[in-house]
């Protein structure tokens, strides 16, 4: 037998029908109130049933209101969105986490938190940040409206096979460089269609190292590399991590699953049809200058000039951002004031990235000139949170806690950023017009986005005390 | 899903890279339950002001431009959020196919599946048709069969993946086939191990 990549072993283990493209068989289908709706309608349409409810899981998170949630959803668009899929997740037999069920969050922080996000699975979610699930070295990927219609009526999608991409990353991070920053430099290092049509691999010991949240925070933004997915391998992290969740497997059944995890990494000699090394070593905490999340800039750095690139297309796209974020070429990224601090999103509202940024915010006040919210991934994170005293450290701090959901990751829900303002985000996307029209998002780590809070324009929290 | 063979009409060029599908269609169109009314909204932090009415300078609100059916754009087109929306918005507009230099994975997958054509070219050739489609009056003929692209003084031939070219030639429904291998579905669930993950759990 021919050796091969993790990636090839999920496809080949999942492959019902061998041609090209394949039909892969889905494990878990995850599904959210904004791209459900008229899958859900067109199924019914052709008189069709969802074929493995029991392997669909769907939660409410776009598009839904983070503070008073006893009044109901007031936006009535909103509210016969979410009541589309309440009524439709009821009638075809889905597990749904609704607005009051404290199982509730971000589909993708959600899954892994249930331990429905497992080794070696195949999900799809009509979503592109599925790519998140990848951490736990499944095969995951966003797809389409009508996509999410095949998968309900027949549990398989049908897909070309993506190429292969290692991305090594050598070393260990530096002390103040967090996940988040490791994933911003290899966007900045490989560009927003530098993973086009390829499942990346990350690799090395800088990826080792990372916890599961972290892992999440990378594999999370492949999509953002243009990536079709994102995976990293399991190991004792992974399964420490796992175990004891509501939907892990238990007993003799843990024993055979693990059986089989531990047969899923790429094989030594595996080709891959594209590798790329980083050294750690390199990284620094980034901040994103642009309206794509490959513009960013170290944190000791500044604002580039258009005219240092060399790519036309880059250089122009380059020009309409500065322009878009109002910045000067050359302006010390230090010296960017923002007005606002979003601390969430499915790439950063997790425990880990809650505590860390509570630690740099310790006995301190949030900016006068700043608003700053906490909105966590999901209500268990914000349960533990509270537990660990973290909401009085925020509170405290002079931050707005709220519940969970994707707030003012892409702004559906009233948590949006005015025109104009500047906005300091641990979320994953600084498209014009994300956060709010007219909006400018600066991507950055959780510590990054509490030190700024606290200081009222970027600081390197390197030199934090 | 109506079959694609021969899109003929005028274009719209808008060369830039990297557009993303917030651009396409931003978050606040995004609550309606149908699949169609998304048109008016395309593009629609580029193509109204503050208090929405239509900026003139913007290609898409030419006069001229208004039964244009071909879009020309710039690399990565529609990268990002894996919305259909922004796939529907276009083809609500009029728009029946998009050439491009290069296309995001899933916004291809979805423009299939809708049946908008994703026509990819080099970025040469794409930005010498941009050329011709400052002319609102400049007429496109793109050919599925034959995988050519002629204009005035232009013919070229293009890529599509053939599986996606067949598809959209007979406009076929994927779920359908799909259901046919109901023996396949069934021998592979068979064989699944029993410890997966099932939300009976909850
Ligand atoms: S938090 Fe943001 S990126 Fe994540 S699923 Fe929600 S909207 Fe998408």
């Amino acid at each position: 037998m021919s050796s091969s990549t993790l990636f090839d072993k999920i496809w080949n283990q999942h492959t019902v029908d061998d041609a090209d493209p394949a039909l892969l068989f889905v494990d878990l289908h995850l599904v959210h109130e904004v791209t459900s709706a008229q899958a859900f309608s067109g199924l019914d349409h052709a008189g069709r049933t969802v074929r493995r409810p029991e392997l669909t899981l769907a939660t409410v998170d776009h598009a839904i209101p983070t503070t008073g949630r006893g009044l109901g959803i007031r936006d009535p668009l909103a509210k016969r969105q979410v009541d589309a899929l309440k009524d439709n997740c009821a009638r075809h037999g889905i597990q749904l986490f609704g607005l009051d069920d404290p199982r509730q969050g971000i589909v993708h922080v959600v899954g892994p938190e249930q331990g429905m996000t497992q080794p070696g699975m195949v999900i799809v979610c009509g979503d592109s940040h599925t790519s998140t699930h990848g951490a736990f070295g499944a095969l995951a990927f966003g797809v389409g409206t009508s996509e999410v219609e095949h998968v309900l009526a027949t549990q398989t999608i049908r897909q070309n096979k993506p190429k292969s991409m290692a991305i090594e990353v050598d070393g260990g991070l530096p002390p103040g460089v967090t996940a988040k920053d490791l994933i911003l430099g290899i966007i900045s290092s490989i560009g927003v269609a530098g993973g086009q049509g390829h499942v990346i691999e990350y690799r090395g010991d800088a990826v080792r190292n990372l916890s599961m949240e972290e892992r999440m925070t990378v594999c999370n933004m492949s999509i953002e590399a243009g990536a079709r997915a994102g995976m990293i391998a399991p190991d004792e992290t992974t399964f420490a991590y796992l175990k004891g969740r509501p939907a892990a497997p238990q007993g003799e059944a843990w024993d055979d699953a693990l059986e089989h995890w531990r047969t899923l990494h790429s094989d030594d000699d595996a080709e891959f049809d594209a590798v790329r090394h980083l050294a750690a070593a390199d990284l620094e905490p980034y901040v994103t200058w642009g309206v794509n999340p490959a513009q960013s800039s170290a944190v000791s750095g500044g604002v580039p000039d258009p005219s240092s690139f060399s790519d036309p297309a880059i250089r122009e796209a380059a020009e309409r951002a500065l322009e878009y974020m109002a910045l000067t070429p050359g302006t010390a990224i230090t010296d960017i004031p923002i007005e606002h601090v979003f601390l969430g999103s499915c790439t950063n509202a997790r425990i880990e990235d809650l505590r860390a940024a509570a630690s740099v915010i310790a006995g301190k006040q949030v900016n006068d000139g700043v608003s700053a919210v906490v909105v966590p991934g999901s209500m268990q994170v914000k349960i533990q949170a509270e537990q660990e005293g973290l909401d009085l450290v925020f509170i405290d701090a002079g931050f707005e806690w709220r519940d969970a959901g994707c707030s003012s990751c892409l702004a559906m829900n009233d948590d949006i950023i005015p025109a104009g303002a500047r906005c300091a985000s641990t979320s994953n996307r600084n498209y014009e017009g994300r956060q709010g029209r007219n909006a400018r998002t600066h991507l950055v780590s959780p510590a990054m986005a509490a030190a700024a809070a606290v200081a009222g324009h970027f600081v390197d929290v390197r030199e934090w005390s | 899903m109506k079959p694609v063979k021969t899109i003929t009409g005028t274009m719209v060029p808008l060369l830039r890279s990297d557009i993303d599908t917030d651009q396409i269609i931003p978050q606040q169109f995004l609550k309606r339950i149908e699949r169609t009314g998304y048109g008016e909204f395309l593009f629609d932090s580029w193509a109204k002001d503050e208090e929405g009415a239509l900026k003139p300078d913007f290609v898409l609100n030419e006069l001229a431009r208004a039964n244009a059916s071909v879009l020309v754009t710039g690399r990565n087109f529609g990268c990002g959020s894996s919305r259909e929306h922004a796939v529907w918005a276009l083809h609500d507009w009029g728009f029946e196919a998009v050439v491009a230099p290069s296309f995001a994975d899933i916004f291809r997958n979805n423009a299939v599946n809708v049946g908008l054509l994703p026509v990819e070219m080099d970025e040469e050739t794409v930005n010498r048709l941009a050329a011709l489609a400052a002319s609102p009056q400049q007429s496109i003929v793109i050919d599925l069969e034959n995988l050519k692209v002629v204009a005035e003084g232009f013919d070229e031939t293009f890529l599509i993946d053939e599986n996606a070219r067949k598809r959209l030639l007979q406009g076929l429904d994927p779920i359908s086939e799909t259901l046919q291998l109901e023996s396949d579905l069934k021998a592979f669930e068979s064989r699944r191990p029993s410890w997966f993950p099932t939300t009976a759990s909850f």
